[in-house]
């Protein structure tokens, strides 16, 4: 039934588990407790043994069918009846339905004589007609030790003990055995953690008033399982265990990108924003506006109508509503359509690991789209370095895998601080923006810059931002020759740029008129020289004109001349050597 | 079954009052549980026999109970060891378990001998 031969000689372990049903523990033991085995439940009083096991049968009966018998050796039926009552536990309905059975075994030696030789067969006789009576397939005895108590002859008790568990594996149920964790040993009477094939050992400690409980699965034989120690907790959902480990570096990554709910902080990161999925961080010195950009990722979540869960440290949900308001940032209609739900706590409460499983347990159920936690640095004042590195480890994993995007706002302390790299969780960060107080000229102003942003390219600047009424509106940038400028320098810087800027131009007019005049001045002149050269010509080519004709009454005289004297052809060849130049010419 | 509780439960009234007068003649109403018929089981029926016959003749009631055979009286009377021998009557109820061959103890026990 449990190990199955393989024909090759290998024996390949396949052990049939009973799941629990308890949120992780089924997780931690890949798929629950050993059927038809004896569990041990291990821990000091208050730890929760008596509810685990009770959970277990209730959630076996409703859950999966499986009727169980509770052996109580230190409550009375009533009273278990009314302590898991405030559960939502009805184990009167239960009974009644036969899918439940109660028994208080009371043993006090008080008013017992030992006579002689015994054993606990009585016991084993009243366990299998509950057993038979229900149909049981889970048994629980709670607590063990409490027979101890009763009986002198811890021989004969232990013996018994030991016929009990092998007694309960014949029987084929699935067994709890709680029992009360001792000082050297693991059980007071070092005797029930050999005998049983799984052992959890429950703790309840307190380190500097602040308790966290935890669980470890001891030993499991014939099955991997869980070693760590994994945080739960109580509540009215009864337990749940948070098996945080590190998911590794599995996940796989969205391209997607979302807003970070600040317009021109989405310019710097390509324009797009961050990526889905990403861990964020908003780094800076009290009054920076953390919790304003926490806020502006939320609501922009909220407006794309995807669901952020808000864990805040320092301010109640009232009262960061009311401060979004002021700054134009209505968060009040996203908690009433359920979008948006703020949780609020102080870091001293719990313990570091406590708030961590309180964190996931609320994300698991609420499945958010973006989760924002402010600030961190209030979690990391209760933990160690090493401890919040491991939590956060944990945390981001968690979100990673189920990609959901988380915006952590940090506060530094001293402007010194703020650098990340001492920081313990900076390498777990995908996204860094840096807040800063910006002091000039008597001014103290708020400067931002991206410091790192994994997988994207992204502005090196420091941009000035405001916080107004509007929410949060990155300032134009001015970077001249002369440096940054921010606040009311950047607007005198500004105004003084445009001063020159716009003396230059009136320059530049003024020089352009001025040249144009002057081209007209020259333009006259030219006409003017142009009109005294066209007079001259005139008065030369008219010139020209007198002398031709005059030439020409002079021919014609001389031709007359000869006419009359009857002359011959010489007289006239020199005269046309003469006549022919000035004609030409 | 309800009504026979209920007239023990007055009987036992009476017979309280008669253990206050510490006579002589008080009846004594014991249960023994046994988990079947082992050696274990018949020594100590045996044994408490034995000295119900020697210290306490003719007035004493002794039912034995096997427990396989009824569980559920095992339960009502909150027995986990076998086997188990109850003074029901005269009070205080007691308990004594083993197989009753340390005689000394069960007649203190049964508060028929003093302890010493």
């Amino acid at each position: 039934m449990h190990l199955i031969e393989q024909p090759g000689g290998s024996a390949r372990v396949e052990l049939q588990k009973s799941p629990t049903g308890i949120q992780g523990l089924d997780e931690i033991t890949l798929g629950g407790l050993p059927r038809g085995r004896t569990t041990l439940v291990v821990g000091k009083a208050g730890s929760g043994k008596t509810l685990l096991g009770m959970e277990f049968l209730v959630r076996g009966a409703l859950e999966f069918g499986e009727p169980g018998v509770f052996f109580s050796f230190e409550e009375t039926a009533g009273d278990l009846t009314q302590n898991v009552a405030s559960l939502g536990y009805d184990l009167n309905d239960l009974r009644e339905r036969n899918l439940l059975s109660i028994d208080h075994v009371e043993v006090s030696r008080s008013d017992i004589v030992e006579t002689g030789e015994y054993d606990l067969e009585a016991l084993f006789i009243r366990l299998g007609y509950a057993i038979d009576s229900v149909g049981a397939q889970r048994v629980v005895l709670d607590t063990i030790e409490s027979l101890f108590s009763g009986f002198a002859d811890t021989a004969i008790l232990r013996a018994e003990l030991r016929r009990l568990f092998f007694w309960l594996k014949e029987r084929g149920v699935t067994a709890v055995v709680t029992g009360e964790s001792g000082e050297a040993t693991m059980t007071r009477h070092g005797l029930e953690e050999y005998i049983s094939d799984c052992v959890i050992l429950l703790d309840h400690r307190v380190d500097e008033q602040i308790s966290t409980r935890r669980l470890r699965v001891v030993k499991y034989r014939g099955s991997v399982h869980g070693t760590n120690e994994y945080p739960f907790l109580i509540d009215e959902n009864g337990i749940s265990v948070l098996p945080i480990t590190s998911a590794g570096l599995t996940h796989t990554v969205s391209r997607d990108r979302i807003s970070s709910g600040v317009d021109r902080l989405d310019a710097m990161l390509e324009g797009e924003g961050f990526y889905r999925g990403s861990t964020i961080m908003i780094a800076g010195t009290p009054g920076t506006g953390k919790t304003s950009f926490g806020a502006s990722f939320g609501d922009a979540a909220c407006l794309r109508g995807e669901k952020c869960l808000y864990f805040a440290f320092e301010e109640s949900p009232d009262q960061i509503v009311r401060n979004m308001q002021s700054i134009g940032i209505d968060l009040a209609p996203h908690i009433t359509a359920g979008l948006l739900e703020i949780h609020a706590s102080r870091p001293t409460m719990y313990g570091l690991e406590m708030h961590l499983v309180l964190m996931l347990k609320q994300i698991q159920e609420r499945q958010p789209d973006v989760v924002v936690i402010d600030p961190l640095t209030d979690l990391i004042s209760i933990g160690t370095s090493r401890d919040v590195k491991v939590m956060l480890t944990r945390l981001v994993d968690f979100l990673k895998t189920d990609g959901i995007t988380v915006l952590f706002t940090y506060l530094a302390h001293t402007r010194e601080a703020v650098a990340p790299s001492d920081f313990v969780v900076s390498s777990l960060i995908d996204t860094l923006i840096q807040l800063q107080d910006i002091e000039s000229a008597g001014e103290r102003n708020r400067g931002l810059y991206v410091l790192k942003s994994r997988g994207m390219g992204h502005s090196n600047q420091i941009r000035e931002y405001r916080i107004t009424d509007g929410g949060i509106e990155l300032a134009n940038i001015y970077a001249g020759p002369a440096g940054m400028f921010f606040g009311t320098s950047r607007f005198v810087q500004e105004a003084k740029e445009e001063a020159e800027r716009e003396a230059r131009e009136e320059e530049i007019a003024y020089q352009q008129r001025e040249l144009e005049r002057k081209r007209s001045v020259m333009e006259a002149r030219i006409a003017a020289l142009r009109n005294e050269f066209a007079s001259h010509e005139e008065q030369v080519r008219r010139l020209i004109k007198a002398e031709g004709a005059r030439q020409d009454a002079v021919k014609a005289d001389t031709r007359a001349i000869r006419k009359l004297r009857k002359a011959d052809e010489p007289g006239e060849s020199m005269i046309r050597s003469t006549g022919s130049t000035g004609e030409e010419q | 079954m309800a009504d026979e509780r209920e007239q023990e439960r007055r009987s036992a009234a009476e017979k309280f009052e008669q253990a206050l007068e510490g006579r002589a003649d008080t009846r004594y109403i014991l249960r023994l549980y046994v988990a079947g018929m082992t050696p274990r089981s018949q020594r100590a029926i045996e044994n408490v026999k034995a000295i119900c016959e020697t210290h306490l003749s003719g007035r004493y009631d002794l039912e034995v109970i096997d427990v396989y055979q009824q569980p559920e009286r095992a339960g009502e009377a909150q027995v986990v060891a076998a086997p188990t021998l109850i003074k029901q009557l005269p009070l205080p109820l007691q308990r004594l378990i083993g197989d009753m061959s340390d005689k000394d103890r069960v007649l203190v026990g049964l508060g028929i001998q003093k302890k010493e």
